[in-house]
């Protein structure tokens, strides 16, 4: 198998200690378990999705393991502003602040409690909360403002994309044309369960979003078409679970990527990855990026 | 990996106190004491219980899901995930201490033979869950804070008047401030690793993944990692200080 050398630059603006982040939702809740992903290898880290107002989420079950990935209709819970004192003591460290709102606006106030955050992960692609995430994120013109407005507080915007829209290549260039700094692809894949006994959906919210292995296919397709269309880099996300699919992701044309479900597994499951895809005389990343085009 | 709820039948439903019921099911789950499952009342809300039998679980009704379940009977279904987490590990010999609902996972170490001593305390006389049947598995000695039986006062008072030190482990569930009490004491003797404390928190996916269950000051999920966590793990923290509600708000 290939192996490459470890970042030497920052990546899409961020000083990333290895290729690898937490995946934004994935015990991204309190200041402590995502110090604790950073200690146990993450390169960095996406914290929970931070909006206007604190909210409980849905009611259960919200997440339900099914064959090869997950089903999860959380419903964005979040304790909103007081989060920024939960990752008060992180500051310095490579930590991502995953926002949403409603409206471009509510994507400025959420930014605006940040002036720490190492950069911001705009969440246009939650296919599970009415009027947030996905609801907004398949307009492009929204995309576009939501990523203006957070780009006036001068830090580097990622703007987090849903797989659920004809073409992601066109809600992928609003949000270069808004000024993003990187793109995120992918969030979870709309979908749902039916208790067959009990004749009705799993999820109290009926439907939600499905992640792990399952969606890999669909995540690398999507990396691979934003990567002819958009010139700023993309971040990959979507079932990965080992260093051959880092490197699958890196030749469709992620620069980095994104782990979530893969922690169900093994919570140690970045510095597992690590030890395979890093050695010293590895080549540099970027010598395979994109290099799978044909 | 796939893990949808089983779905199963409650066959029986037994009265143990005026706020608290057991469910017994038709299906068997095979646990390990500390244990719990995901219990699903359709159309409600999914919330965690210990197991309180192979095939049943023990519940006090203190909000809407737990009402709701009281309404169930015989013939009623409900969905069960799990086991989850890491259960009580004991050796030696072996004191338990449960205080309210807490006793339910401790019931079922007992019910293995493997607790010598058991503290068992109540707010009062018929809030006492699970005393007859303990009583013939170990050393029961009960407390209730207005005294209607045994000890008058709460369980730590028993605690001080037994050679906690000669105990192995000493296996503990039950109201926050009540395990506070007791670490406080093992602590104080330098034996907090041999405490073994059954944490609740607000828990979501029950898997490990979402954390909303993550515990300050190591960022450990109570549901993956736990429930039950050794005292020098959480005798710094936010332990006996506070919680986080189902936004990841500190309440
Ligand atoms: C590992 C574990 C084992 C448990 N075992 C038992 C048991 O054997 N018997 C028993 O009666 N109770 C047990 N509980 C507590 C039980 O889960 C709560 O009493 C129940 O969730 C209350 O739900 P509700 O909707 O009726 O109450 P609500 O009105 O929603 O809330 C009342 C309180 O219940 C707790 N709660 C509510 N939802 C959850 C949730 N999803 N996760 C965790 N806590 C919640 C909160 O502390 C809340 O303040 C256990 C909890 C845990 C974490
Ligand atoms: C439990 C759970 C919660 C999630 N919460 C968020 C969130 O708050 N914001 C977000 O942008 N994505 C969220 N996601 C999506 C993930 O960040 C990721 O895009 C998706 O799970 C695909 O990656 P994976 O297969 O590696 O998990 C969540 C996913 C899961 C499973
Ligand atoms: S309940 Fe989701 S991590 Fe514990």
């Amino acid at each position: 198998m290939i192996q490459i050398k470890l970042p030497e630059e920052e990546i899409a603006g961020v000083p990333l200690r290895n290729h690898m982040l937490l995946a934004a939702g994935i015990l991204g809740t309190t200041g402590a378990s995502l110090k604790r992903m950073l200690n146990l290898g993450a390169g960095g880290v996406v914290t929970k999705s931070i909006g206007p107002k604190a909210i409980p989420g849905h009611h259960g079950p919200a997440l339900i393991p099914v064959d090869g990935g997950l089903i999860n209709a959380m419903g964005l819970p979040n304790p909103s502003k007081d989060f920024v004192e939960e990752i008060a003591p992180l500051k310095g460290e490579p930590v991502v602040v995953s926002i949403f709102g409603g409206t471009p606006e509510e994507f400025g106030t959420v930014a605006s409690w940040f002036p720490d955050a190492a950069a911001f992960e705009l969440n246009l692609s939650c296919p599970h909360a009415e009027g947030y995430g996905a609801s907004i994120g398949v307009n492009p013109r929204v995309v576009r403002e939501c990523t203006e407005i957070v780009k006036t507080y001068n830090k580097p915007v990622w703007v987090k994309l849903t797989p659920n829209v004809t073409d992601i290549k066109i809600i992928g260039k609003a949000a270069e044309e808004g000024g993003a700094d990187a793109i995120v692809a992918v969030n979870t894949v709309k979908a749902m369960r039916i208790s067959t006994e009990l004749r009705r959906p799993v999820l109290g919210n009926v439907f939600g979003g499905l992640s792990g292995k399952a969606i890999f296919p669909i995540a690398v397709r999507s990396v691979y078409d934003l990567y002819d269309a958009v010139d700023i880099p993309i971040i990959g996300c979507g079932g990965i679970s080992s260093a051959d699919n880092v490197l699958e992701m890196m030749m469709a044309g992620a620069s980095a990527v994104e782990i979530g479900s893969a922690i169900y597994d093994s919570v140690n499951v970045f510095s597992e990855i690590a030890a395979d895809l890093y050695s010293e005389d590895g080549i540099p990343a970027e010598e395979i990026v994109g290099c799978a085009h044909v | 990996m796939s893990e949808m709820p089983e779905i199963v039948t409650i066959t029986t439903v037994v009265n143990e106190t005026p706020t608290v019921k057991t469910f017994v099911f038709d299906k068997l789950f095979a646990f390990r004491p500390g244990q719990f499952c995901m219990v699903w009342i359709p159309g409600v809300d999914e919330i965690p219980m210990a197991f309180s039998a192979a095939n049943s679980i023990t519940v006090m009704k203190v909000g809407d899901a737990t009402e709701a379940l009281f309404s169930l009977k015989a013939g009623d279904k409900l969905g069960i995930r799990g086991p989850f987490g890491n259960g009580f590990s004991p050796s030696g010999k072996v004191l338990a201490i449960g205080g309210g609902i807490g006793v339910t996972p401790l019931f079922t170490l007992a019910a293995s033979g493997e607790v010598d001593t058991f503290i068992l305390g109540a707010r009062t006389r018929e809030e006492l869950v699970f005393a007859d049947d303990l009583a013939k598995v170990s050393d029961l000695k009960i407390a209730t804070d207005d005294g209607t039986f045994g000890f008058h006062g709460f369980v730590t008072g028993i605690l001080d008047q037994i050679d906690v030190v000669s105990y192995d482990t000493i296996c503990v569930c039950g109201p926050e401030m009540m395990m506070k009490g007791i670490l406080d004491r093992l602590v104080a003797k330098g034996i907090e690793s041999r405490g073994q404390f059954s944490m609740h928190r607000y828990m979501k996916c029950a898997v490990g993944v979402c954390g909303s269950c993550c515990m300050d000051e190591h960022g450990l999920r109570v549901c993956k990692d736990g429930p039950v966590f050794t005292g020098d793990l959480i005798k710094t923290g936010e332990f006996a200080h506070y919680h986080r509600g189902p936004s990841g708000r500190k309440e």
